[in-house]
Parts: C-alpha cells; structure tokens; sequence
C-alpha cells in the first residue's frame, strides 16, 4: 500500500514568511517553516497560539494574507494531504459509508472502495461497527473513524488538528497508536496539541508556537530536556500566561 | 352552526358511499399535487442546494427573492401561466391549457420557491458544519451538493412536504389554468369552490372535511416514515 | 447532477407525452356562464351529445364578460352564452360566426320574505327597482359584466337610476362574483337581487329570501350558442364545434334542452327558428 511513496514526494513543505490576519487581528506573522519527509512534527503551544490557523494554512483550507506556501512535487489531481479535525465530521450515512466518501470523490471503483474502507476498519479496530450508522458512535469511536478515513487515501502527509482533546485518555491511547501505525506506513505526520503529556509521547520534533510566532523549534528530546526560549521553558512547568 | 353537523355526515357519506365522482376528484387532487411536489422537488432541490453552496455577484438578492417567492399569490401565478399558455400566448400551440398538465406547472411554480428557500437553508446550515472537512476529503461546492443533499434528507423532506401542503391547499391558480371542468380538471379544492358558489355549503365542508384529512393522512405516513429512517440513521 | 438532470428531463417528457394523448380523443372546449353550468344543464344534456357523437364536451363556466373573452382569446372553440347585446357586437368584430338563438330562461328578483321594499307580487320590474333605490333597501348585485349584470344594468336605465351613483357603498352592494356567491351575499345580507331561474332553483342556501317579482316579459333572457371564428384562430375544431352547434339546435337537441327539469320544473325553453 506503499506505492504512492514511490512516485516523487511532494514534500518538503515550505512556508515563506507567512501571515495570516482576520478581522484585523493578525493571528499568525513571520512564519516561515519547512516540513521535512521522516520525523513526527508537532506544533505545540497554548490555546490561542494559532496552532490550529497554522495547520489549515499548511491544509490549504486558507489562504494567507502574505507569504507562500509550497509543495515540492507537483500535485496532479488528488492532493497528497488528508487532515482530521478536533470534532469528527460524520456524515448520515453507514461508518464504511465515511470511510469510502473520499475514495468515492477520487473515483475509486465500488468494490475496490469497499476493500479499502474495510481494510482500513480492521485496522482502527471498527470492523465490526461497519454498517452501523457513524453517528451514533461515541466521540472516541468517531474520531478513529475519521482516521480510517483519512488513511483510506493513503496521504502522504496526514494533519492532525488536537484530535483528542475531546476524548478520554483510554480513546486518546487508542488514536494515538493509530497515528503511529501511519507513520510507521510511512505517512509523515504533522499534528497540533496542547498536551505537554502527548507531545512527550508522540513527538519527533517539536514546533513550539507562542502568540502567533514560532517561537523554538528542536528535536522532541532536546526541546524538552533544555527548552531554548523563556516562553517554552515557562510551557513546559505549566506556567505561560496566554 | 348547522352547516357543521350536516357537514361532518355529508362527509361521512361521502366516503361511505364510494361516490365514483368523489374518488375521481380525489385522485386528479393528488395526481395533479403530488406531480407538482416531485417536479418541483428535482428542480428546487438542486436549485436551493446551489444557491447555499456557490458564490456569486447578485447572490444575496436571488436569495431573498426565492424567500419572497413563497409568498407567490397562487391566483396571480395561475394568471400568468394562463396567458403563456392561452391560444393568444406565446406557448398556445402546446394545447395544455384547461388540461391536468397546465395545473401541475402551475402548481410546480408555485412550489419550487418554498422548496428552493427552505433547502437553501437546510444546507447552508449544514455546509457550515461539514466545509472544513468535506474540503479536506477533496469535495468541491459542485461535488457537495448531492451529498449534502442526501445527509440532510430529514430536512428536506419536511420542506417537501410544506410545499405539497401549499400545492393541496391553493385554488387560485387550478381553477384559472384548469377551468375547473366537469370530469377533466376539477380537484378537490375547485370543487368545493364550486358547491360553496352553488350555496351548498353542507357539501363543501364535507369535501374540505375529506381533503383535510387526506392531507393529514399523507403527512402523518411521512412522519412514519421519517422517524423509522432517523432512528436507523440518527 | 447529470443523473438529476436526466431524471427532470425525463419526468417532464412523460407529462408532455401524457398531454397529446388526452389530447387525441375528439373534444371541443365550449366556453360559458357560472350561471348555466350551476342549473346543471349541461350535466343532463352534454351526455345525450356525447354518446350520439363520441365528442366529449370540456364546459370552462365563467362570467358571460369573461366567456367572451376567451372566444377573443381563441381559447374556446364555441360559445353558449347569455347577452344578446355583447354576442351580436362579438359576431361583428368578427369573433364569432354561426350564431343561433338556442334557448331562453327568466330572471326572477329574490328579496326577504319580510320585504321592505313591498314589491312582492308586482309584475313590473322596473317599477321594482324604482321602489328598492327609493326605499334604499340592500341590493346585491354580480357587478361582473356577467349577462345577468348586463340585464340588471339595463333595468337600472330603463328606471331612470344610476345605482351606483346613488348607493355604492351603502345599499348597492356589488359583490363582483358569479350567481352563487351574490346569492350567498344576498341572503346573508337580507338584500334584493337579480336571478337566473335556474341557478335559484338549485341554490340550497336561500336563508330567507325568496321570489318577490316574476312573470314580466322583460326578463326573459335568450341564450345564444356560436362558433368561434375559425378564420380569426385557425387550430379551432370547426367540424366538432360546429356538430356541437348542430345538434344543440336540433329537433333532439332542443328536446334534449326541454326536458330538463328541476323539482319537475321546466328551467329553459329552446326556441331555435330557422
């Protein structure tokens, strides 16, 4: 299931000084950032950092006011991203019904859309929730939906918008050996938290966001171990004021 | 009143005695109303779906213009159509005037406002809740609305019904497109325009008694059938 | 969308090939007056006609004003109306052709049983309407340019009164509707009113009026049946209509017309000559 990975990436990412203002209040200024193929990037920082705004951007869900923004390899058609939001979107149809939605749109064939979704299923775990309505799953339940989902096209690059911060910690488990499961598979993953816990857990490299700048970047153990900036160093004893 | 006392027996009877004319009457009503409502349904639905998802200059008045064409007068819409389709109008050479076809366009105009207004709303609602994600899956505006059709069929449904309430309901533009013929064009509610003209008033109750509770009939089949649905989809 | 768009399409063709069907049975449209069709002749003699000639008959029943509209209008392809007047300026223009006189009824004027005006009994009409504007009792008129408007309006002259002129918004109510509904009003509104026979006789909702003037010549009213001229509008079914035409004035057609009746009354007397 690997064969996308052999066509050429298209990454890195690349943002260029990047800004994004609505309603006159700039939420996100001076970002410039490279995401790399490899390491599981997690954007940190406190409510109201711009995490999410950052995420979308790199999504394509907005534009930014200034800046670029850009892939490496050409996209042809379907885009090589697939992101899963904080609240689950489940649509009024069967659980595999989701799963297969996206196939659906790239034009994927039913019975090779039905293989997938199902292959998927087994894998969060929710194979035999198949045809049971989505919506009357739990939160936890929809949210590994979602990634049955997202991981039905295969992405290269998967975003993660603070999936768990709706969920309890035995749910949160549970999506997070998912996301390693992706990355293992080789998608690269680029996930928002505010969660010092799951940072410590998930994290390769970390991208610490302070009142829409990037503040610090390192690798997960020494962004920890020896937080360069004040502001990090407050975050991680619990102590930032927003 | 004693209109009502004789009304509730000469509606009774009606039904009772199987009148053949009754029962024909009754089925052009549903005939002519329930075509209106699919017609309409195919045309508005779509319509009303565009007009949530797309942007575009002039957008906002053609929003508010399909909100106040619910209001359409039916006897204004039955007089316009009248003149496109009368021998002297533009469409005269189609024949169709004073025939069940000219009322259910009629009706069909009548209807796909409500239809259109109300699914524009249901879905721009629902467009608000889904955007972000259903982007991210790769859907466009074009390639959401049937989806966004179908997730919010619930709705939908209801807004389908308002317009078949409003269809079975009005006068105005049948009787002036279909004549209100004898045996050919003449529905429930023509036909009790009819009697109450006629000064028999103990009959027309009793017909509206009888179209009432058709109305009533279908829409509480619909609400079955909607609350099994739901229940099995949430 | 594609698939939606077929599905209209294909629902719309199903209509529009359902349309020419009906269409393909031997009808013609006879345009008349709420008046005619409410005394239920063409119930009883239409059926007569249509099973000697398999034509089926398609009534449209509105004012006289409005029946001759639509034989301007080219919508009907025969006219069976009530104002002598307006029928023969019809034929003039050009509208019409074919015209016969086929039948007569009578008006009658209905009031209150307890009768203000006390003009019950007379058989001078226009002496009535005199005594109704000088005692300024309610009058219910159709105001409608219906022919029994135009008959009403003619009385109305012929007594030296404008009515509306001398009682609009107070005892001269014109109620712009059809026979029926100017009945309803009336006997609502214990109000005098000028009536076909035949639609009186089978109005259920009398309350309490009832006739107070009959029997005087002047309120014989003559129907008269044409053909809609099919020189002016070409797709007008001359041979269908004019057999309609035909047999209304014929010795089975007029007989067809005598023997209606209702409460074993006679409502119209044919008196088609040649």
């Amino acid at each position: 299931m690997s064969a996308v990975h052999a066509r050429q990436s298209p990454l890195p990412l690349v943002l260029s000084d990047v800004s994004f203002a609505a309603g006159g209040v700039v939420i996100l200024s001076g970002i410039s950032l490279t995401l790399e193929a490899g390491p599981r990037t997690v954007i940190l920082g406190p409510n109201g950092a711009g995490k999410s705004v950052l995420l979308r951007l790199c999504h394509g869900l907005l534009r930014p006011t200034s800046g670029t923004i850009e892939w490496r390899g050409r996209r042809e058609g379907r885009r090589p991203d697939a992101m899963v939001f904080q609240r689950p979107v489940m649509l009024r149809r069967s659980v595999r019904g989701n799963v297969e939605y996206g196939l659906k749109l790239a034009g994927i064939g039913a019975s090779e859309r039905h293989a997938i979704a199902l292959q998927r299923l087994e894998a969060v775990g929710l194979a035999h929730l198949a045809e049971r309505p989505a919506r009357r799953l739990s939160g936890g339940e929809q949210q590994r939906v979602a990634l049955a989902r997202a991981w039905a096209l295969d992405p290269e690059v998967l975003f993660l918008d603070e999936p768990t911060a709706n969920l309890d910690p035995t749910a949160t488990r549970m999506v997070e050996t998912i996301v390693a499961a992706m990355h293992a598979g080789g998608t690269k993953i680029v996930m928002t938290t505010h969660d010092l816990g799951q940072a410590r857990r998930l994290a390769d490299e970390i991208v610490f966001l302070h009142r829409g700048r990037i503040v610090e970047r390192a690798p997960a153990a020494e962004f920890f171990a020896t937080p360069k900036s004040p502001e990090a160093a407050a975050f991680i004893r619990g102590e930032l004021p927003v | 009143m004693p209109e009502q006392s004789n009304a509730l027996s000469t509606a009774l009877a009606l039904i009772a005695g199987a009148d053949p004319a009754l029962w024909s009457i009754v089925g052009l009503s549903l005939a002519v109303s329930l075509s209106a409502v699919a017609l309409a349904a195919l045309i508005g639905l779509p319509v009303g779906a565009a007009l949530a998802l797309f942007r575009f200059p002039g957008r906002g008045a053609l929003v508010t213009l399909f909100n106040g064409m619910m209001g359409l007068p039916p006897v204004v819409v039955g007089l316009v159509v009248y003149l496109l389709l009368s021998r002297a109008g533009p469409l005269g050479d189609l024949g169709i005037l004073f025939t069940p076809g000219a009322m259910v366009i009629a009706q069909t105009i009548l209807i796909v406002p409500i239809i259109a207004a109300l699914a524009r709303q249901t879905v721009e609602d629902a467009w608000h809740e889904y955007e972000e994600q259903m982007r991210s899956l790769g859907a466009t505006p074009r390639r959401s609305i049937s989806t966004l059709l179908w997730d919010t069929r619930f709705s939908l449904a209801t807004a389908v019904l308002a317009g078949l309430g409003r269809a079975s309901a009005e006068v105005g533009a049948v009787m002036i497109v279909g004549g209100n013929i004898d045996g050919l064009t003449r529905m429930m509610t023509t036909a009790i325009s009819l009697e109450t003209s006629k000064g028999d008033l103990p009959m027309a109750l009793g017909l509206g008694i009888v179209l009432i509770a058709l109305i009533v009939l279908i829409n509480a089949l619909a609400h079955a059938v909607k609350s099994l649905a739901q229940a099995r989809y949430g | 969308m594609n698939r939606r768009a077929l599905l209209a399409l294909a629902a719309l063709g199903a209509l529009t090939a359902a349309i020419p069907a009906a269409a393909q049975e031997k009808s013609i449209v006879v345009s008349s007056t709420t008046s005619t069709e409410q005394s239920g002749l063409f119930k009883h003699i239409l059926p007569i006609f249509e099973k000697k000639t398999g034509i089926k008959v398609r009534v449209v029943a509105q004012g006289t004003g409005q029946a001759l509209d639509m034989g301007r209008r080219g919508d009907a392809d025969v006219l069976f109306v009530h104002d002598r007047v307006a029928e023969l300026k019809f034929v003039a223009d050009g509208f019409g052709v074919e015209r016969r006189e086929v039948m007569y009824n009578d008006f009658v004027v209905v009031g209150p049983a307890a009768d203000p005006a006390k003009i019950k009994g007379t058989k001078d009409t226009v002496a009535a309407f005199k005594t109704i504007a000088a005692a300024k009792a309610p009058f219910a008129s159709r105001g409608d340019k219906s022919g029994t408007h135009a008959a009403e309006l003619r009385f109305w002259k012929e007594a030296g009164i404008d009515p509306a002129a001398a009682g609009k918004g107070s005892w001269y109510r014109e109620t712009g509707s059809g026979m029926g509904p100017t009945l309803n009003t009336a006997a609502a509104m214990n109000a005098y009113a000028l009536t076909d026979r035949g639609t009186w006789l089978s109005f259920k909702n009398r309350q309490s009026l009832v006739i107070v003037v009959e029997g005087d010549q002047k309120l014989f009213n003559q129907y008269g049946v044409m053909l809609v001229n099919p020189a002016k509008h070409p797709h007008v079914k001359k041979e269908l209509g004019m057999a309609f035409v035909d047999w209304v004035t014929s010795p089975e057609g007029q007989a067809a017309i005598a023997g209606y009746k209702i409460g074993g009354e006679q409502l119209f007397f044919p008196n088609y000559k040649k």
